[in-house]
């Protein structure tokens, strides 16, 4: 099969590129300053134009998109809770129809959980991540952009259902029998399964990238043990990510199929259960809640240390909290499941492991207590949303230990206690880190910074709205009125709870609007950002803001856990790196020892159209089971493109082209 | 805030590629073999959490699914590793004559296999539409004829691959070594859903 010609002929040409290999430019003492930013920019920068711009594999591009998307998101799920607060406010109100109304508080939760929270987060890390553990881009970049365009058009997709008025309308944890075939005819239920599809597919896609390039390629001297609170609770969340959204991409397909082509899967009368998607759903859906609260606690971590001006307490106690919370999560999703019966010693279990998830996160909450206590806190406007954070979610995690127990649980079911419980600990747990997240990566994302006036007056809005908002549904919950009803009549005491929280809620609205306002001023009036304006310890903080498109002129080398605060002004480097390619170091998963010079793959339309073909794929199997086979060969197609290489000619060192 | 940068140390003499956990694509392929994992996992799950319901398992007294097919089945995909470990050690010594050699078995290996996977089909003794026994067995069978497909057009696209010039390049090895480190995955997942469709409902 390898003729003596042909292996003669490689050996040649090996000694050839040997001698070209001598000749490759790279980073060093004498390429160093101005020269070397010239020529990695020319390297770098992506092709110009639309196609050059769908084509885009810089990580920090698409972590940009990924957030500017997922804001869109937020506000029209936001929009939809103002009109339903509108129609709560008063009893027996007929703004809004009953079946209206199930569209909105469906569109809510799933665009709320599936477009905005999960995505946002992944945005923040992808962005964030590479700059943080000191490389040049994500690992598998191609698939990063694959993942935004996935999510974008599957939110697209429901939203322009909702446009062409066949918006789902079954809940945003869609039961069966309610969303089966029986009582949900028509494609409603299908478009929140297929929207479940894209959004997952693009998650894990998201997940790999993340934990690829936390484990392999790290500055060298990153090891595990000096790796910032940040990456570890996304490495974390990744892994989460990996082990829990295969369940809902299984329980919708099975929907989808049940729906479609005539399985049983659901159907109690042909055998099957519907308590079978509860199960498969809440093995999702609690890690879910986790998946968007874990984040969340590695921009506490970094704010906390970055404005108390000290390395976090008990790194170590921080580190395994993360672990073990990202564990007990997989084992309480039956804690949803009360009010259908268990066995007993089911409830024994499930509540014992739901309030013991309270314990790492308890100490979590203690060691940036003691940060706090033992720092020298600044309250710029991140700090004062962590302080939010803290007391918010504090309230929040006390009504979930309250609703572990299965009495109060039994009592609480499906009313507005749990619908302020939750909200408690995902606005108050991870929108508001979000926010000072935000205000706090803003300069290095911009180069400008946001205006810390503004900035306070949002925060105290927000907080206090907040409150105004959710605390009520506390008692409207306690006081029996159920989650997911489009009115309620006059005289039962719920007037006053239902009118605070609708005053409340148009507070908070005002809020993330007045946020989005400094955002978009500050683009242009905000004052220009240093390198390093909170005097932080990482290494995003190491290069200008906002950072250069290959993000390190030189590898920094780590050697403690906080670098920038122990290296007194001169970063130590490492070099050899080509300039005349996109390359990136990888190093081991431990130990973070230099391993391999790895080649970046370059700007591709491909992981777009791939999408594409993806995409038509998962809204025509909405109509047809034949979509699946037909589709297909596009998606083949367009993916070998993807992996194919461009120039069959061999280069002296690898490109991916 | 920094203002200068120190040297420590020159990397140019690192290599551009390893096999293993030090390619970034070994960690990729593992990442989704965790992921269909986790899906077959739960479809297993489901299996037996619909069997813990029934007093028969098919319901109703139904035949179970007669066992040539897949029998044979297994034994050809157990019979492919034999060339696919010789692909797998030849990519780590760089043999490019044995790669392109034994690639194109594993190629027919893969339509043979296929075309068995259609008599298995037939040979369920139920249709998908029956009940959620049928529902849950014909969903197990088709997630692994994808896996099938999926890895088989993967095997005839980095044949083409490597029949070009392109396989003397240390990274196409890489894809070679994982692509038969994914088809020892494939077979062994087989295992237990052979068990589950074929013997599980004669128990």
């Amino acid at each position: 099969m390898t003729s003596k010609a042909e292996l003669q002929s490689i050996e040649e040409e090996n000694r050839e590129l040997e001698k070209e290999r001598a000749k490759i430019a790279r980073d060093g003492p004498d390429l160093t300053g101005a020269a070397l930013a010239a020529r990695l920019e020319r390297t770098w920068r992506r092709p110009p134009g639309i196609v050059g711009w769908l084509s885009t594999v810089d990580h920090k591009e698409i972590g940009r998109r990924y957030i500017v998307t997922a804001l869109i998101f937020l506000a029209l799920g936001g929009a939809l809770s103002i009109l339903m607060r509108l129609q709560l406010a008063r009893p027996d109100s007929n703004l809004i129809s009953a079946a209206r109304y199930n569209e909105l508080f469906t569109m809510h939760g799933s665009t709320m959980m599936f477009l905005f929270a999960v995505p946002v987060m992944e945005g923040v890390a992808l962005y964030v991540i590479p700059l943080i553990i000191g490389t040049r881009n994500g690992t598998f970049p191609r698939l990063n952009a694959f993942s935004y365009y996935l999510y974008l058009f599957g939110g697209l997709m429901l939203w322009g259902a909702f446009a062409l008025n066949i918006a789902p309308d079954v809940g945003w944890f869609a039961y069966p029998p309610l969303s089966g075939p029986e009582f949900s005819p028509g494609k409603r239920a299908d478009v929140w399964a297929q929207m479940i599809t894209f959004t997952e597919v693009s998650a894990l896609a998201a997940a790999v990238v993340l934990v690829t390039t936390i484990l392999k390629a790290r500055a060298p001297g990153m090891t595990l043990a000096r790796m910032p609170l940040y990456a570890w609770a996304m490495l974390v969340v990744a892994v989460m990510i990996i082990f829990s959204m295969p369940a809902i991409a299984l329980c919708s397909s099975m929907l989808i199929s049940d729906r479609l082509v005539g399985t049983h899967f659901y159907n109690a009368a042909e055998h099957g259960d519907p308590l079978l998607w509860q199960h498969l759903f809440w093995f999702f859906g609690h890690p879910e809640v986790y998946i968007i609260f874990l984040p969340a606690t590695g921009f506490v971590s970094v704010i906390v240390e970055t404005f108390c001006r000290r390395p976090i307490f008990a790194y170590p106690v921080v580190v395994l909290a993360l672990v073990s919370t990202g564990i007990l999560s997989f084992g309480l999703w039956v804690h949803h499941m009360f009010a259908t019966g268990l066995p007993r010693v089911g409830y024994s279990f499930y509540t014992a492991a739901s309030m013991t998830v309270a314990i790492p996160t308890g100490l979590q909450i203690f060691c940036w207590l003691a940060t706090m206590w033992d720092g020298r806190p600044r309250f710029a406007v991140p700090m004062l949303h962590v302080v939010g954070f803290i007391v918010t979610f504090v309230i929040g995690g006390l009504t979930g230990v309250m609703v572990a127990a299965v009495p109060l649980d039994l009592q609480l079911h499906d009313t507005y206690f749990v619908v302020a419980h939750f909200h408690y600990v995902l606005i108050g747990g991870a929108v508001f880190p979000l926010l000072g997240a935000l205000t706090y990566w803003y300069p290095k994302i911009t180069g400008r910074m946001m205006s810390e006036t503004l900035g306070k007056i949002g925060f105290w809005m927000i907080f206090l709205g907040f409150q105004l908002a959710f605390f009520p549904m506390h008692i409207a919950g306690m006081m029996g009125m159920p989650r997911r009803v489009y009115t309620y009549p006059a005289g039962l005491g719920l007037e006053l709870p239902n009118l605070l929280s609708t005053i409340g809620a148009l507070v908070v609205a005002l809020a993330v609007l007045l946020f989005v306002i400094n955002g978009v001023v500050s683009l242009y009036r905000g004052a220009i950002a240093p390198d390093d304006p909170w005097d932080a310890a990482s290494l995003e903080w190491a290069t200008s803001s906002p950072p250069p498109v290959y993000n390190f002129a030189h590898i920094p080398v780590v050697e403690s856990r906080t670098p920038l605060w122990d290296v007194d002004g001169e970063l130590p480097v490492v070099t050899g790196l080509r300039v005349d390619d996109k390359e990136q170091l990888l190093t081991t998963v431990v130990d973070a020892e230099p391993d391999v010079r790895e080649p970046i793959p370059e700007a591709s339309p491909w992981p777009f159209i791939s999408a594409v073909a993806t995409g038509v794929l998962f809204i025509s199997s909405i109509f047809s089971p034949w979509a699946i086979p037909v589709g297909a060969i596009p998606v083949a197609i367009a993916l070998t493109a993807w992996f194919w290489p461009k120039d069959m000619k061999r280069q002296p060192e690898p490109v991916i082209i | 805030m920094i203002r200068s940068v120190r040297f420590t140390e020159d990397l140019s003499h690192l290599p551009t590629h390893k096999f293993g956990t030090s390619s970034i694509t070994w960690w990729g392929v593992i990442g989704f073999m965790v992921i269909e994992g986790v899906a077959f996992a739960l479809t297993f799950a489901a299996y037996f959490f619909l069997m813990g319901h029934e007093q028969g398992w098919p319901p109703e007294g139904r035949p179970a699914p007669n066992v040539v097919a897949g029998t044979i089945f297994t034994i050809v995909i157990l019979l492919s590793e034999i060339p696919n470990t010789s692909i797998k050690k030849a990519a780590l010594a760089h043999d490019v004559g044995t790669i392109r050699a034994l690639m194109p078995v594993m190629v027919v290996v893969g339509v043979v296999l296929l075309i068995i996977r259609a008599f298995e089909f037939n040979s369920l003794n139920c249709l998908w539409t029956d009940n959620a026994y049928g529902s849950i067995v014909w969903a197990l069978l088709l997630l692994h004829t994808t896996h099938i497909l999926t890895d088989w057009f993967d095997t005839v696209v980095l044949y083409a691959l490597v029949r070009t010039r392109q396989a003397y390049e240390g990274r196409r090895m890489e894809d070679v070594d994982e692509n038969s480190l994914y088809w020892r995955y494939v077979w062994l997942l087989w295992l237990p859903i052979y068990l589950m469709i074929y013997w599980v409902p004669r128990l």
